[in-house]
């Protein structure tokens, strides 16, 4: 039966193709990328269109410190991989469980602010057509967030029980360029909404 | 090239009980499996999508008739086409993808198996749920059933107030169950080709099916996905109380326009670009000569990809939109016809001077060329916005897009089915058949469409239920609604043949077209690991360099 198949005797070439997790996760980049944009082209769309208050001036200060604590969270997750890369593993655990943290506290600060929108300022997703864009390209964001701390989350258990080795380097590097994605769109976010959208 | 290497797996699984042999089938993971319930799964919801169209042109046939009420004809061609574009025509031309792939570059399976599955499932089970709506759309209103907004749903149709119960919500969550599995297949494939190619097929090697398929997951991840955004969107304004596209509250009923044509112009060439991908692998095989310019093939595609983002307003002339914006949107459609053009001059010259044999497969691809190209020609004169202006939303669009899509990209895929069937089943389906199909459905696709241009250019606008006797539109309407039942009876022989070949038909073996890609290589139908060892290739044609090794390609590439 073998000899129906065109084998050309084997050459010694190199043969190296990407690999498929990093490949598929810049498709999902690329896909997701998508989705964000039309959330965006929406928000500016709508801009100063909300025909009642309250408007984006009035009621929303730039989260600075949350800020800080998303993008230093893409430090820390590199660091982490770079760790395990090299097999230090308890310096992996280290990293990776910061960046965990501050994936924590700046979902905490989103809904400490939505809070404070809500109950204090009257702004809901029915309030006014800022309301409507604003609650669903942040909180499209904060899915993200989310979704990625329950990765970050598993990975930590995983790493409790001694089941993250060096071999693991590269899956943990597919799932950080996620989390660097979530962050890189937080940078799109808070220029549209607190600083151009102000 | 013997036959008998496939008794063994054919006796083995016919030698189970059916119920075993059906879970097989459901817990799958085998990209040859899923592809095949794909291609079943669209050829069903075809038969569904094609009764709906004949409900509209036994309606359609004389003025002031009474088969249908308005109220189910706006469900039938809302139906019709949510169907036949998002459960007829993207799962067929994924489950080919999905068969042919993993074959013509040499690998065992797709990148990943369980997300294939994963994406098959998703897409089933949206257009059940789509189809549920019969039953569970009514919600608490008595509203009707199916949803009714058409397959382009414009704001304010879709709002609370004019879609009272759920018909309309099982629409956008079918759409957008579905699209993520259309998603999830566009990544795969995408990995797919790009990860697991054989040893030597760089992709300057990669057949022409490969990598046109590449191009369409490429546009399916940044045109679905705007769709979905969309869905969203809608969600949050029927579940929420958002004010997306709630005109009353400052809201835009454009938007919602722009944001759905996003998705919904490249969604055409995410499906005509598969079908391109099928002339380009069958007109050589069939004119016995190389594809010409095949460098400049894959460069037009990516060319289409990167234009065919760009024109989505051309569906919005009738809108009224800035002149800067219709001027934009009427060069780059006008543009997108250089490509185009590219790839019907290549397969012209492939065909040119070759020995062409013209069975069932070629047959459908010879009608494709000619068609698409009229099919380009009346899109051009949409695309120029005056002319636009006069023949936006009558009949003249819908002959238009049905050129585009049943004279396009069915008839390829008619073709595509009748060239690898032999490959899928491991038996030859019945040639005179597959001719008289051929026949009857050419004479019934050009009464239907090529005299349906004629109403709409003498005013008659899409989606009426019915007309005024006097016109001028009754006897095109008439022919145009006799040719249904020729594309009809078409269809049947079609599937008839498919359901009698696959148990009677002659053994086909391995290569029953004397072709040059790996998936001849491999048993009919292949195992399941596809390849005993993977092979290794040098050239575009690696059984031409088998069958010639005194003239290999490899000498020439």
């Amino acid at each position: 039966m073998s000899a129906s198949y065109p084998t050309i005797p084997a050459s010694d070439t190199e043969w190296i193709l990407p690999a498929r997790g990093t490949v598929a996760m810049y498709c999902l980049i690329v896909a997701e990328a998508a989705i964000f944009t039309i959330f965006v082209v929406a928000y500016i769309f709508y801009l100063g269109k909300s025909l009642t208050g309250p408007q984006p001036q009035t009621v929303l200060h730039a989260p600075i410190f949350l800020t800080i604590c998303l993008l230093s969270s893409s430090l820390t997750i590199h660091f982490a991989v770079r760790s395990l890369k090299t097999g230090t593993l308890r310096s992996f655990a280290l990293w990776w469980f910061l960046t965990l943290a501050l994936g924590v506290v700046f979902l905490a600060g989103t809904v400490r602010e939505w809070q404070r929108l809500i109950y204090d300022e009257g702004l809901t997703i029915q309030t006014n057509l800022f309301g409507t864009t604003y609650y669903s390209l942040v909180g499209l964001h904060a899915f993200h967030v989310t979704v990625g701390l329950f990765a970050l989350a598993a990975v930590s258990i995983f790493s409790i029980c001694g089941l993250v080795k060096q071999e693991h380097a590269e899956r943990a590097e597919v799932l950080s360029m996620y989390w660097h994605f979530v962050d890189a769109v937080w940078v799109v976010v808070f220029m549209v909404v607190y600083v151009v959208g102000r | 090239m013997t036959t008998e290497s496939i008794a063994w797996p054919r006796s083995a699984v016919e030698s189970r009980p059916l119920v075993q042999r059906l879970h097989e089938w459901v817990i799958t993971v085998d990209h040859k499996r899923l592809g095949i319930l794909y291609i079943v799964y669209a050829l069903l919801f075809l038969m569904i999508g094609g009764v709906e169209a004949t409900i509209m042109r036994i309606q359609l046939i004389r003025p002031h008739n009474d088969f249908v009420s308005p109220q189910v004809f706006n469900r039938m061609f809302t139906m019709h086409g949510t169907t036949m574009i998002f459960f007829v025509a993207m799962p067929v031309l994924f489950g080919f993808a999905n068969y042919l792939i993993p074959l013509m570059i040499g690998a065992r399976d797709m990148a990943f198996p369980r997300l294939n599955a994963f994406s098959f499932w998703m897409t089933a089970f949206g257009g059940l749920l789509l189809y549920f709506s019969f039953v569970g759309g009514d919600g608490l209103y008595g509203a009707g059933s199916a949803p009714d907004v058409g397959w382009f749903a414009y704001a304010p149709l879709t709002s609370q107030t004019f879609s009272p119960g759920h018909s309309t919500d099982f629409w956008i969550l079918s759409l957008l169950v579905s699209g993520f599995g259309s998603i999830g297949t566009a990544i795969n494939i995408i990995a797919t080709v790009l990860c697991m190619r054989c040893r030597g097929m760089t992709l300057g090697k990669m057949p022409l099916l490969p990598w046109l398929n590449l191009v369409m997951a490429g546009l399916v991840i940044m045109a679905v996905s705007p769709l979905t955004a969309a869905q969203l969107m809608l969600l949050v304004d029927r579940y929420l109380g958002g004010h997306f596209f709630d005109t009353q509250a400052g809201g835009s009923a454009v938007i919602w326009m722009h944001f759905f044509w996003v998705f919904g112009h490249p969604e055409v060439y995410v499906l005509v670009i598969p079908a391109f991908a099928f002339a380009s692998e069958i007109i050589p095989v069939f004119s016995r000569k190389a594809i010409f310019g095949y460098p400049v093939m894959v460069a037009a595609t990516i060319c289409i990809g990167f234009i065919g983002m760009s024109v989505w307003a051309h569906h919005m002339f009738t809108v009224g939109m800035s002149s800067a914006a219709n001027t934009f949107f009427v060069l780059s459609t006008m543009a997108i016809a250089v490509p185009t053009g590219i790839k019907i001059f290549n397969w012209l010259a492939t065909m040119w001077g070759g020995q062409i044999d013209f069975k069932a497969p070629m047959l459908f691809c010879v009608a494709f060329l000619f068609q698409f190209l009229i099919a380009g020609l009346t899109g051009i004169m949409l695309g120029s916005a005056p002319f636009n202006w006069q023949l936006g939303n009558s009949y003249f669009v819908i002959a238009h897009f049905h050129y585009v899509i049943v004279g396009g990209i069915l008839f390829t895929l008619f073709g595509a089915f009748y060239y690898w069937f032999p490959k899928m089943s491991g038996r030859m389906y019945s040639e005179p058949l597959g001719k008289l199909h051929f026949w009857l459905f050419l004479v019934g696709f050009h009464l239907t469409f090529d005299f349906m241009h004629i109403p709409g250019i003498l005013g008659m606008p899409r989606r009426i239920y019915t007309y005024e006797p006097g016109r001028g539109w009754d006897v095109w309407n008439l022919i145009v609604t006799v040719g249904v039942f020729f594309q009809a009876a078409g269809v049947l022989v079609f599937v008839g043949n498919l359901i009698w070949s696959s148990f009677r038909g002659e053994l086909a073996g391995n290569d029953p077209w004397d072709a040059w890609t790996l998936e001849w290589s491999t048993p009919s139908p292949p195992p399941p690991y596809n390849f005993a060892a993977i092979p290794e290739v040098k050239s575009r044609r690696p059984l031409w360099d088998l069958k010639h090794p005194e003239d290999p390609d490899w000498q020439y590439e």
